[in-house]
C-alpha cells in the first residue's frame, strides 16, 4: 500500500491508527502493548475518549503520557501514571484479576483464526517443519517472543489487534502459536472457564476484520477508502473472505489527524535529543 | 547484614563461574555496570535469567559469559533485534546458547514464587499457546477446590540477585522508586544479592508505602553512579536511546561488538 494518499492527505499508516484508536470508548480500561497499539491507544484518549483508562504492563496504571513510550518501561509512562505497582501485582491483579477490559496487541504474523506468532518464523526453513514445534529449535527467523501477549490474550475480556496487513504477516496458519485468537481450528477458547472472549477487531492499513461468529475465522468488514477488494485479497495469506454487508471505513477527521500528528512531532522531538554511545 | 563494597569486590565476591544470575529491572534500572564487572571478570558458564534480556544480556552472551538464558521477551525495545543472543542461538557463537522462553505473566509468577519460598508459581496462563510444546518447565495444575486447570511453572530462585536502584541510606537500606519490576523479588528469592546505587544519602526520606529492602535483605551494596546507563534511572537520567539504536549496528558484526568490548568494557576502569 502507498504510504501518502495526495487526494484525501492522510496515509494508510495514518488510517490505520486512527481506525484502530476509534475502537475504544471512554469507558473501557485498556492494556496496551507498546507500538502501533501505543500510538492508537494515546490518539483514543486525546481524542474522542478522554477518560479511556490504559496500562501498560510495566505496572503504569491510568498512564497519560505526553510523548509516545519508546520501550515498555519510558519513565514518560511512570510519571504520568496515576500509579505504579510491581511488574507481578500487575499481572496477577490487575490482569489475572479480571481488571481488563481490552487487550491492546500487535503482532508480527497473525492467521485465519487470529492466532499470534511473535515467537519464530520457520515454516520455509528446510530443517522445519509447518508446526512450531518441530521448528522452534532451529528458526529462520528468531522473533522477540511473547512478552505480556499470551495471558493479555486471554485474560483480558476481549483483544483489539492491529498490524500492518501484507502477505508475509496474513498468513493461513501461523508458524508458532505464541498467543491464542480461537487456536488451529477456531474452537481454542471453546468451553475453556475464566477466559476471554478473545479478538473481537483486526485492524490494519487496508482494512478491518472481524472474526465470523460461527467458525471465528477472520472476514473483511469493511474497507478503508481507496482500498478494494483485490488489494487484501493480495496481501492475505488465505482466502479471505468478505462481509455481506462490507463497509467503508470513514475517513480520518481533521482533528484526528491533527492529534496524532502532533503526538508523533511531540515524540520525536523528545526522543532526538540524545548523546552518543 | 549488609557490607558496601566496590562493585569489583562485590562481584568476584558472590559471582562464581556456573552460577544462576538474575539482573533484574523492568525496561527501568538495568544494571549495566554490574554487568560490564561481570564481563570484566569474566565468569563463565552463567545461567542468565531476565524477563527482557535487553542489551546488557547481549552483551554478556557475547562476551561468552553464558550458557543458558531463561527469558520472556527478547528484543532491543523500540529497535529490534538482540544480534549477539541470536548469533549464539543461531550459529553457537560464542558459545552454544540454551535457551528457556516464558511469557512476562509466567516469569513474574516465578519471581513472586521465589520470594514467597515456594517450589512453583500457579496462574491462569499460556492457555493455547505453543511455548508449553517447547519448553518442559511449563506444566499445569488442577485446582483441588474447583477443578480448573491451571499453568504451573518452577520458582525462580537464582544464586545471585542484582538490581539497581536509586540510593541506600548510610545503614544499608535501599529505596527502589518508579517502575519497580521485580526488584524486590529478584533480592528475595536469591541466595546472594548485590545492589548498585546512585548514592547513598543520610535519609532515604520514604513514604510509608514506599518499595524498601531492608539492609539485613542485601548481601553487598556498591555505589555505582550512572550505574543503569543507557537504561534509565527514574529521578537521575534518562535512557539514551541513541545508545540503544546505535547498538543495533554495532552488535549486527562480530568484529565491531569485539571492538566495542575492548574499548568500553575492558577498556574502562572499575568502579
Amino acid at each position: 500500500m502507498t504510504t501518502h494518499n495526495d487526494t484525501t492527505q492522510y496515509t494508510s499508516a495514518e488510517m490505520m491508527t486512527i481506525t484502530a484508536a476509534r475502537a475504544l470508548t471512554n469507558n473501557m480500561t485498556c492494556f496496551v502493548g507498546i507500538g502501533l497499539p501505543s500510538e492508537a491507544a494515546n490518539v483514543a484518549r486525546l481524542t474522542h475518549a478522554p477518560d479511556v483508562t490504559l496500562i501498560y504492563e510495566s505496572g503504569t496504571l491510568q498512564t497519560k503520557p505526553e510523548v509516545l513510550p519508546l520501550s515498555i518501561g519510558d519513565g514518560e509512562l511512570c510519571e504520568s501514571a496515576l500509579t505504579t505497582v510491581s511488574v507481578p501485582e500487575m499481572f496477577r491483579y490487575w490482569l489475572q484479576g479480571g481488571h481488563i477490559d481490552v487487550g491492546f496487541l500487535g503482532t508480527a504474523q497473525i492467521d485465519r483464526f487470529a492466532n499470534l506468532n511473535t515467537t519464530v518464523i520457520a515454516a520455509n526453513h528446510p530443517e522445519g517443519g509447518k508446526n512450531g514445534a518441530h521448528s522452534y529449535a532451529n528458526p529462520r527467523v528468531r522473533l522477540p517472543g511473547g512478552g505480556g501477549a499470551p495471558e493479555i490474550s486471554t485474560n483480558a475480556k476481549e483483544v483489539f489487534i492491529t498490524v500492518k496487513h501484507s502477505k508475509r504477516t496474513f498468513v493461513k496458519d501461523v508458524d508458532f502459536i505464541t498467543t491464542i485468537g480461537f487456536g488451529r481450528d477456531g474452537k481454542g477458547r471453546d468451553n475453556l472457564p475464566n477466559i476471554g472472549r478473545g479478538p473481537s477487531v483486526v485492524i490494519t492499513d487496508l482494512c478491518i476484520l472481524k472474526p465470523d461468529p460461527a467458525t471465528k475465522e477472520l472476514i473483511v468488514t469493511s474497507l478503508h477508502p481507496g482500498t478494494t477488494k483485490e488489494d487484501v485479497i493480495e496481501a492475505t495469506g488465505w482466502e479471505i473472505k468478505f462481509a455481506d454487508s462490507l463497509e467503508t471505513t470513514p475517513v480520518p477527521s481533521e482533528k484526528e489527524l491533527h492529534v496524532l500528528r502532533e503526538l508523533k512531532a511531540r515524540t520525536e522531538k523528545a526522543h532526538s535529543a540524545q548523546e552518543a554511545i | 547484614m549488609t557490607k558496601f563494597m566496590t562493585l569489583k569486590d562485590a562481584v568476584a565476591t558472590y559471582v562464581k563461574d556456573g552460577d544462576s544470575i538474575a539482573l533484574e529491572g523492568f525496561t527501568h534500572l538495568i544494571p549495566f555496570a554490574a554487568g560490564h564487572e561481570i564481563i570484566r571478570q569474566k565468569r563463565r558458564n552463567l545461567s542468565l535469567i531476565r524477563m527482557t534480556p535487553d542489551l546488557i544480556y547481549d552483551q554478556l552472551v557475547g562476551a561468552g559469559c553464558v550458557r543458558k538464558l531463561t527469558f520472556s521477551w527478547g528484543g532491543n525495545p523500540g529497535v529490534g533485534s538482540l544480534h549477539r543472543v541470536r548469533d549464539a542461538i543461531e550459529n553457537d557463537y560464542p558459545c552454544a546458547l540454551e535457551t528457556v522462553e516464558h511469557s512476562h505473566a509466567a516469569m513474574a509468577n516465578a519471581y513472586e514464587a521465589g520470594a514467597a519460598g515456594l517450589p512453583l508459581a500457579v496462574f491462569r496462563g499460556y492457555v493455547g499457546s505453543e511455548l508449553p510444546l517447547v519448553n518442559k518447565e511449563i506444566a499445569s495444575i488442577i485446582c483441588p477446590f474447583t477443578g480448573e486447570q491451571l499453568a504451573a511453572i518452577p520458582a525462580i530462585k537464582p544464586d545471585v540477585g542484582i538490581i539497581h536502584a536509586q540510593k541506600a541510606d548510610r545503614a544499608g537500606n535501599v529505596l527502589i522508586e518508579g517502575i519497580i519490576g521485580v526488584q524486590k523479588e529478584v533480592v528475595l528469592s536469591a541466595k546472594r544479592s548485590i545492589v548498585t546505587v546512585e548514592e547513598i544519602v543520610d535519609n532515604l526520606e520514604v513514604t510509608p508505602n514506599a518499595c524498601v529492602l531492608p539492609a539485613w535483605t542485601i548481601d553487598a551494596i556498591a555505589v555505582a553512579p550512572e550505574g543503569a546507563k543507557p537504561s534509565y534511572t527514574l529521578g537521575y537520567y534518562d535512557r539514551d536511546n541513541n545508545y540503544y539504536k546505535q547498538w543495533d549496528n554495532i552488535s549486527r558484526d562480530r568484529d565491531s561488538f569485539n571492538q566495542w568490548l575492548e574499548s568500553h568494557v575492558f577498556g574502562q576502569g572499575d568502579v
